[in-house]
Formats: C-alpha cells, sequence, structure tokens
C-alpha cells in the first residue's frame, strides 16, 4: 500500500507520443506476410488471363509440371469445391444480381488477370518459370467495357460481362426524401428552380483509381498445425477467417488468420482475395505451408480498384442561391464481379451527397453495373469522396452562377452550429458540427482575401499564369456502423468492434483490440487511451491485435472506425477493470467502496492519504491469497460495443493552384485545411492521416487514373503508367483544427483516416477551374492533366474523355525505343 | 551458378547464386535481410534501396554477382552496434515520417546518401532527392520534415 501517487505530470490524451511502432520499422525489424519463411514452403504462381473476356477451351499443364522443382500445377476443375468462394457481404437490394465468384474459373474468365492455374514449386523464381509454361486455349468473348455501354446493355442488345446473367446492371439501390419522410418532393423543387430559380445540371466522371498500398500484397498458409494458420497482408483477418470458413466448409474453430505488419491498405486490402482462397486450398490439398506474393504489376492489375462512377447531377436553387433540393443518379462500375462490399460503396455515398447542407429535397438512385474490368471496391472515402465531389464542384457552380464568393453561398446553405444535433435530408443525425469555426479558421491561415486580391489582379494584367482557389467544406459518415443500421441496409454483418484488458502479474497491462492496424498507429494511440483512463505508464501498456488466436473477435480495420468504434470498446473494457478493482481495494485497505476514489491510477480513501495503484491490485489479484470471499481471482475485462450512430468529422479545405494558361500545367501552391474531428488523442498520427489523406485526394485530383485499352487491357498496369505522386509533386501543408466533441462516445473522438481524400480532390479542382473560369471553363475532367486543362482552356470542353492508351513506350512511326 | 564474395552489414557473406538474383531477392531469400523490401518491379518505388560501396541504389536494380566483393549496407546495418540510430532513423521517427513502415527502409537509406552529398539541401532539393522513393501513407510532408531534422535545420515534428 502506498501513499496516493500524484497525477501524470502530461495527460495522455492530446499528447503527441512518438509512436510505439517505430523502432522496429525503422531498423528493419519487421514481419511483413513476404517475410515469413517455413521449413519446407512451397511457392505459388499465377497464371493469369492475358484477355477481359474469354471462355477457356483447354489448359495444358503438361510442360510445366515437368518444370524444374515444379510440385504440381492446377487449375480450379483439380481444386473443385475445396477453392471456396469469394463473397459478397454486402447485396444492396433483395434481388441483386451477384455473378458467382470462383477464385480460379473453370471455364470463363471474366477480367483480364484472372487467375486459371497455379503453379506450385520450390522456389517463387521456379514457380515462375513454369507459370511461363502453362498452355491455356482461350475463345476470346466480346468485352463489356464502358459503363454507359454496359449499363444499356440489356435494352440494347449490347455485350454482356456475364452473358448468362441477361443483364449487367447488379442493383438498382433509390433512397426519395419525400418517400422516406425526411423531406420533400425533389421533381417538385426541380419543377420551380426551371421556371423561377436556378438549376445546375451537371454529368461528373469519378475515374477509375487503383489503392496502391505499398506492400504488394502476400499470403502464407500453413496447414500441418491442428489449426491452419494463415498470415495475409490483409486488412480484415476476422473476416477474411468467415469468408474461409463459410465457402470452405472448414470449421471457422479450425482456421487461424494472422495480419503481421500490414503496409498499407486505403481499403484495398479489405478484401477476401481469390489468391488468399487458392493459397489456402492449395496448403490443405498438398499438406505443406505455401506463399504467394503478388508482384507490383500483378496488384495493380488483380486487387481491387476503386471510385469509377458516372454521376448526373441536377441541383435546384432560388435565384439568391439557396438550395431547394438535389437529384443524383449514378452509374458504378463494379468490374467484373460483385466485392465484398463492392456494390455498398455508391450507397455509402448516398447518405452523403447533401453533405453539411439543409437541403429540403434530394433524390439518390446508384445503377451498379458490371464490367469485364477489375473487381471495384473500398478505396480510402469509398463513396463519401465521389459524393463530396459531386456536391463540392456543385456549390461552386452553384456560386458562380449566383455570382457570389463560394464560402458565401456554403455559408447560405450549411447547418448553424446552433442547430445540432441535425437530421439531415437523408435520415442521419449528425451530433455535432461547427462549419463557422472550422472555416474562418481555414481562411485566417489561408490568407483568404489577400489570394483573392491577388487573383484579381492577375486576371486583370492578363498573366499567362492564372490563380485559383478552391473551397472543399466536407462533412462524412464514418466509424462504421450500428449493427442496426447496416442490417437495414441488407449488409451481412454487423459493426460492433471489441476490446479486451488483461491486468497480468507484474502490472503491465495486454490490450487485445479487434481492429487491425496497418499503418495507423494503433499501438501508440491506443496505449494513451488506456494509459490515461487506468492511470498506467504509457511504456506498461502492450497493445496486441492482428491474429484470431489472440483477438478472436473483431470487425478489422476500413471506414474510420478503429479509434470512435474500436476506442469506445477500449473505454468500456477498462472502466470494467477498475470496477472489479474497486471491491479488492476497499477490501485491502479496508474501507468501505462507496468511500474509495479512482484517480491517476490508483484508489484512494476520500479524506485520506491511503491508497493503492491498481497495478498493484492486479499482482494481489494475481496471488489471490487475500480477495473478497467469492471474487474471482481475474481483473481483465473484455466489451463488444455497437455504435449508436455514424461519426460526422467535417473541415473547410482551402487550395491556391497556379494553372499556366499556355500549356495547362497546374501547380499547387498552398493548402491549408483545418479539420475539426473532435476530441485529438495524438496531433502528431493526426497530422500523419491528414497528409497522407490530402496527397491521395489531390492525385485523383491532378494525376492518377486506371486506363483500359479497348481490349480490356490495362495500360496504366505499372508504376511507370500509374502516377503515384512523388516528393517532388507535393508541397507542404498547413493543418488546424477546431474540437466540437462526439456525443456519441467517451472520449468525444471524430474519425480522421479518410477525412484528407474525402475533402481534398474537390478543393483542387475548384481551384483549377477557378483559375480558368473567366476564360469560359466550368469544368475539367479528373485527373486535371496539362492537356486536359489546355484542351479546356482552348475549346471551353471540360478537356476531353480519357484515351485509352499509357504513356506511350516506343515511337511506332520510328519502329524503335525512343 | 556463380560465387559471390561480399560485406552486408559488417559480415562477410559467400553464396553460390544464379546469375538471374537479384541483389533484393540475395539480401531477402538467402541471407534474411528482410528489412529491405520489395515494392514493385520497375525500379519506380525505392523501397529496396540500400548502399552499394556507399551510394544508394535500388537493389531491385541490381544483380547479386554485380555485388561481388562490394560492401553492402542495408536498414538493418545502419545503426550503431550498440543499437544507437542513425540520425536519420531518429529524424523519422521524431517527424513521424513514416506510417505503414514499408517504403521506410528505402526512404532512410536515400536520406542517409542524400545528406551525405548535400548536408543542408533546401525544401526543393529534399524533394528532388526523394522523388525515386514512393510512400502512399505520409503524403511526404512529415518526411520532408524528418529530412530536414536530420539535417538540423527544423525543431521536429508539428502537429
Amino acid at each position: 500500500m502506498t501513499a496516493t501517487q500524484e497525477p501524470a505530470a502530461q495527460a495522455e490524451i492530446g499528447r503527441d507520443r512518438r509512436r510505439k511502432e517505430d523502432q522496429r520499422l525503422i531498423t528493419g525489424r519487421t514481419r511483413w506476410t513476404d517475410n515469413i519463411t517455413l521449413p519446407g514452403m512451397l511457392h505459388l504462381a499465377m497464371v493469369r488471363s492475358p484477355f477481359a473476356h474469354a471462355r477457356i477451351t483447354s489448359i495444358d499443364t503438361s510442360a510445366a509440371k515437368a518444370g524444374r522443382n515444379v510440385v504440381t500445377v492446377l487449375t480450379g476443375a483439380d481444386l473443385g469445391e475445396a477453392q471456396g468462394a469469394c463473397i459478397n457481404a454486402w447485396p444492396v437490394v433483395e434481388d441483386q444480381v451477384t455473378p458467382d465468384h470462383l477464385p480460379m474459373p473453370t471455364d470463363r474468365v471474366a477480367f483480364a488477370g484472372e487467375t486459371v492455374a497455379v503453379v506450385v514449386a520450390r522456389s517463387a523464381a521456379e514457380a515462375r518459370d513454369a507459370a511461363e509454361l502453362v498452355e491455356v486455349d482461350y475463345e476470346e468473348l466480346p468485352a463489356a467495357l464502358d459503363l454507359k455501354e454496359a449499363a444499356a446493355a440489356h435494352e440494347s442488345g449490347g455485350t454482356l460481362a456475364h452473358p448468362d446473367l441477361g443483364t449487367n446492371v447488379t442493383a438498382v439501390w433509390r433512397f426519395d426524401s419525400a418517400e422516406a419522410g425526411t423531406g420533400g418532393d425533389v421533381e417538385a423543387a426541380i419543377a420551380e428552380a426551371r421556371d423561377s430559380g436556378i438549376l445546375i445540371e451537371r454529368e461528373y466522371r469519378q475515374q477509375r483509381l487503383i489503392p496502391a498500398f505499398m506492400e504488394p500484397r502476400s499470403v502464407v498458409v500453413d496447414p500441418t498445425g491442428e489449426q491452419i494458420t494463415i498470415w495475409s497482408a490483409t486488412q480484415i483477418p476476422h473476416i477474411l477467417r468467415f469468408a474461409l470458413a463459410a465457402t470452405t466448409g472448414v470449421p471457422e474453430s479450425k482456421i487461424r488468420v494472422i495480419a503481421p505488419d500490414v503496409g498499407g491498405g486505403f481499403g484495398g486490402k479489405l478484401q477476401q482475395t481469390p489468391e488468399e482462397m487458392i493459397a489456402f486450398a492449395v496448403a490443405r490439398r498438398l499438406g505443406k505451408p505455401v506463399k504467394f506474393t503478388e508482384t507490383r504489376s500483378e496488384s495493380l492489375l488483380t486487387a481491387h480498384h476503386g471510385r469509377d462512377q458516372w454521376q448526373r447531377l441536377t441541383l435546384a436553387a432560388t435565384k439568391e442561391g439557396t438550395v431547394t433540393g438535389l437529384k443524383v443518379d449514378l452509374l458504378a462500375d463494379l468490374g467484373a464481379y460483385v466485392a465484398i462490399v463492392g456494390g455498398g460503396v455508391p450507397v455509402l455515398g448516398a447518405f452523403m451527397f447533401n453533405a453539411i447542407y439543409k437541403f429540403p429535397a434530394y433524390q439518390f438512385q446508384t445503377t451498379n453495373v458490371l464490367t469485364n474490368k477489375a473487381w471495384t471496391d473500398a478505396y480510402r472515402g469509398a463513396g463519401r469522396p465521389e459524393a463530396t465531389y459531386a456536391i463540392e464542384r456543385l456549390m461552386d457552380e452553384l456560386a458562380a452562377e449566383v455570382g457570389v464568393d463560394p464560402l458565401e453561398i456554403r455559408e447560405r446553405n450549411w447547418i448553424n452550429h446552433e442547430e445540432f444535433p441535425f437530421t439531415t435530408v437523408a435520415g442521419l443525425e449528425y451530433d455535432s458540427g461547427n462549419y463557422e469555426a472550422a472555416t474562418a479558421r481555414a481562411k485566417e491561415m489561408f490568407g483568404y482575401d489577400a489570394l483573392r486580391a491577388e487573383q484579381a489582379e492577375r486576371r486583370a494584367r492578363g498573366d499567362k499564369v492564372q490563380l485559383g482557389l478552391g473551397v472543399s467544406t466536407f462533412t462524412e459518415m464514418c466509424g462504421l456502423a450500428p449493427s442496426r443500421v447496416l442490417g437495414s441496409l441488407n449488409y451481412g454483418a454487423g459493426g460492433w468492434e471489441h476490446a479486451e484488458v488483461r491486468m497480468l502479474a507484474t502490472g503491465t497491462v495486454e490490450v487485445v483490440t479487434g481492429a487491425s492496424a496497418h499503418g495507423q498507429g494503433h499501438e501508440t494511440a491506443f496505449s494513451q487511451i488506456v494509459a490515461d483512463r487506468l492511470g498506467v505508464p504509457f511504456e506498461d501498456v502492450e497493445i496486441l491485435h492482428g491474429d484470431t488466436q489472440i483477438s478472436h473477435k473483431g470487425l478489422d480495420t476500413y471506414g474510420s472506425r478503429s479509434l470512435v468504434v474500436g476506442g469506445e470498446a477500449l473505454v468500456r473494457a477498462v472502466d470494467k477493470v477498475i470496477e472489479k478493482a474497486r471491491p479488492v481495494a476497499a477490501h485491502l485497505l479496508e474501507a468501505s467502496a462507496d468511500d474509495l476514489e479512482f484517480s491517476g491510477g490508483s484508489f484512494t480513501v476520500k479524506g485520506t492519504d491511503q491508497g493503492m495503484a491498481i497495478q498493484e491490485i492486479a499482482t494481489a489479484v494475481f496471488a489471490a491469497h487475500n480477495l473478497p470471499d467469492g471474487m474471482e481471482p481475474s481483473l481483465d475485462s473484455e466489451a463488444t460495443y455497437d455504435p449508436v450512430n455514424f461519426n460526422y468529422p467535417h473541415g473547410t479545405h482551402l487550395c491556391a493552384v497556379e494553372v499556366d494558361t499556355e500549356t495547362g500545367q497546374v501547380k499547387l501552391r498552398k493548402y491549408v485545411c483545418c479539420d475539426d474531428i473532435g476530441v485529438v488523442i495524438n496531433p502528431l498520427i493526426v497530422a500523419g492521416q491528414v497528409h497522407g489523406g490530402l496527397v491521395q485526394g489531390i492525385a485523383q485530383a491532378l494525376w492518377e487514373e486506371a486506363i483500359y485499352d479497348e481490349n480490356g487491357t490495362l495500360v496504366t498496369g505499372s508504376f511507370v503508367d500509374y502516377l503515384l505522386p512523388t516528393a517532388a509533386d507535393t508541397i507542404t501543408f498547413e493543418i488546424d483544427h477546431t474540437t466540437s466533441p462526439s456525443t456519441t462516445n467517451s472520449l468525444g473522438t471524430k474519425g480522421v483516416g479518410e477525412a484528407g481524400t474525402i475533402a481534398s480532390t474537390p478543393a483542387v479542382v475548384n481551384a483549377v477551374v477557378d483559375a480558368v473560369r473567366h476564360l469560359g471553363v466550368n469544368d475539367i475532367t479528373m485527373p486535371c492533366t496539362p492537356e486536359r486543362v489546355w484542351r479546356a482552356i482552348n475549346d471551353g470542353s471540360s478537356g476531353g474523355e480519357t484515351t485509352e492508351a499509357a504513356m506511350p513506350h516506343f515511337d511506332e512511326t520510328e519502329g524503335g525505343v525512343q | 551458378m556463380a560465387r559471390i564474395n561480399l560485406t552486408v552489414d559488417g559480415s562477410q557473406v559467400s553464396d553460390d547464386v544464379e546469375p538471374r538474383m537479384l541483389l533484393v531477392q540475395y539480401l531477402r531469400e538467402q541471407l534474411g535481410k528482410t528489412g529491405t523490401v520489395i515494392g514493385c518491379d520497375t525500379s519506380n518505388c525505392g523501397a529496396c534501396t540500400v548502399h552499394l560501396d556507399g551510394t544508394s541504389v535500388k537493389s531491385c536494380n541490381v544483380l547479386a554477382v554485380q555485388a561481388d566483393g562490394a560492401e553492402v549496407t542495408t536498414i538493418e546495418g545502419l545503426a550503431a552496434e550498440d543499437g544507437t540510430l542513425h540520425p536519420v532513423q531518429e529524424a523519422f521517427r521524431e517527424c513521424h515520417g513514416l506510417q505503414c513502415g514499408f517504403c521506410t527502409p528505402g526512404m532512410i537509406m536515400q536520406t542517409v546518401d542524400l545528406l551525405k552529398d548535400n548536408p543542408d539541401p533546401s525544401e526543393e532539393a529534399i524533394r528532388l532527392g526523394l522523388e525515386g522513393n514512393l510512400c502512399r501513407c505520409t503524403g511526404y510532408h512529415n518526411i520532408v520534415r524528418a529530412v530536414q531534422h536530420a539535417a538540423g535545420t527544423t525543431e521536429g515534428a508539428s502537429a
């Protein structure tokens, strides 16, 4: 028993702790899946279809089987039902048309890159050598590639991605505020605006993107234990275990999935992949550990892509710029299969087109379409960047039409801070926010008025380099998600999260979370939360995750959920530990439990200096020599938390670009943002999340696009052609925060992982358009390449559609290498 | 097979390798130096950057046989023997210059070389000097801060 400890000098919450994870990562002591080597391990290489759509007429594996150190070559027919299936967890409508998705199809391939055979050899190099020897005969079929044509194919007699389905449309999902009782009739609002107000009608393209996490996906399967162990570079070890069990017949209790160090995901590793299923089946069949690691080219070709929508938008407003209605009609390209949550991505966007505004009427419809391209699914923001882009671009167009500053038009329509909690026209209840405060701060950081003055001056003197200012006032729904809401949307699982706190005998603490980090810094931020609430030193907390044998329960990491859902589970588990410890403390201090106060990690008897630290109590409980009668000798506690609401971070982002009107070159000049993400646990980690998010969003605006040619071949299939930004392309950002604590979790936190990406894309494109609007431009298609910007300036178009070609590597006229 | 003799992170090693084996494959598969990673197949990403006789190279762009007789330093050999971190390693941690950590070995090795050539680089020189190393997590902001910090030109991270 000790006297009361002084409270910690510095609160853990809000402290810019350097990360616990870094010591290993900066010294190369890492556990990437591809690092794992097991005795007798065999290596896999995939034989992939070069055709976007083709019937497999024969596969001759004999030459490959004779290859050096080849163990076997297997096809889908060889593996049969053992290969399981790739699941769709979110059929967005009851009658969704969902093509079967075998990891290795037996008769027909539906996109270029799909696996048709797997080579197993003693080394990865030998497996790849032999993969070249597998002879596959294909009968090429017409491929459905263009999204708009594919959407109409069942009526026009056009090409079908899966001929036996009779249509490319998998689902039509609709929301109408009048029908839902959350708002008025959008058609009436449109009719009125057409007659006596302002009607903005636009069609925007959300180009196809590739998540392009830095660590290529890798999977190791060891079938030699009582549980089959799978290491995978995945965001979703728990969901993967479920899918393996559900589709292969192997009992869930016989499967252990480990996500060791995972090198980024951004939604791209939120998938149950064919490669994981094939590796699992091969390992079981051979009884030997196997490993498959994709090349970067394979990753770009076959790991799921993101975005890829056409958005038809109608915004109705009064002449003064008050919005009276918004109608959204999407076409969403799901690619060749309905991925695990692929069909749900546009539906997640459905609730966000109304953004921070008080629109009285709203209608949303998405038509989800199959094509013969790589499947699409979550990519950082998943549905919400698309929605935010559309509305923030439209608000700028409305401002231009009314003839006022873009920030003024937003202010006329946004929810005032006194109006929270606010139920939106999409039926969500926003718990807290202050758009005025975030915008005021962002304007101040930006030097908004001075930049507007400079813009006017440069316009007046006809500078060939024009300045453009772009605004994005975003909000998002994150913290996925209340299980009941997911159920009402026909999602196949819940949205809770699990945590467990183990008080070890020596006083250190093991904390288990069902969230599964892949670069976010959970070990650090979660340690801060536990250290703060339990009053133990930060260094005494160990965060365990990403292994279903340790973390038996969880729903993993995506949708900015780890802190706001997983963190709340953690808080509740810690609180249970404290409540379990209270009677022990009372017993040992010979006091009444009612007379005890817990603070700074110790129970003290009110009005005395007598107290006992929780770490001492843990030791006493371990010994169990002197506990209250009938008490279980354990303080360990767990909690499973189902959120009551989504979580609504917001922010104001301001971007300045310089556009060379002679070349179309866009140069970032300044980017500031003020995000309101509630209470911040670790400002350093938050800043990193914002910076990284910003660059991914900016990259959509300016550089990145996955392009297929007319045969359905991905021509941006390497880092030579897919333009990931480099340090030389980007700038230093200025970020800050306002704080409107969330009212739906104990810590008042909001998600931050996706914020930067959601907000930045429209800020940049608004800036580019703003720079050249006086030249008659009101839209430029993303990515805003110099060519597109130049064309827009010169012919008043939006810059033209994507041409189906990559950067030329060869000069065909010369017939040689350039 | 060809016999190569080289020094890796201070230890002499000798192996028979296939002539086509890349240095990064040799480091990872034969020596277990898995701190050095492979991020692409077109030498764009720089995740595999190591020092070959004191100069940064993308080890996916060098054959193992080309390293015969050379001295190779990987991320695993950068800290002092007593575990004291190299100032660049320390700077990346201090400035939160990494998130998932996959590009980090390459970023750190490239930064060490960059600062050797130019101990007092401007922000532009840093950005150009790291152009061959891709990162998808940080947006490069804090990587640039880390390089400046290592060069002694800033006070560490600002949140």
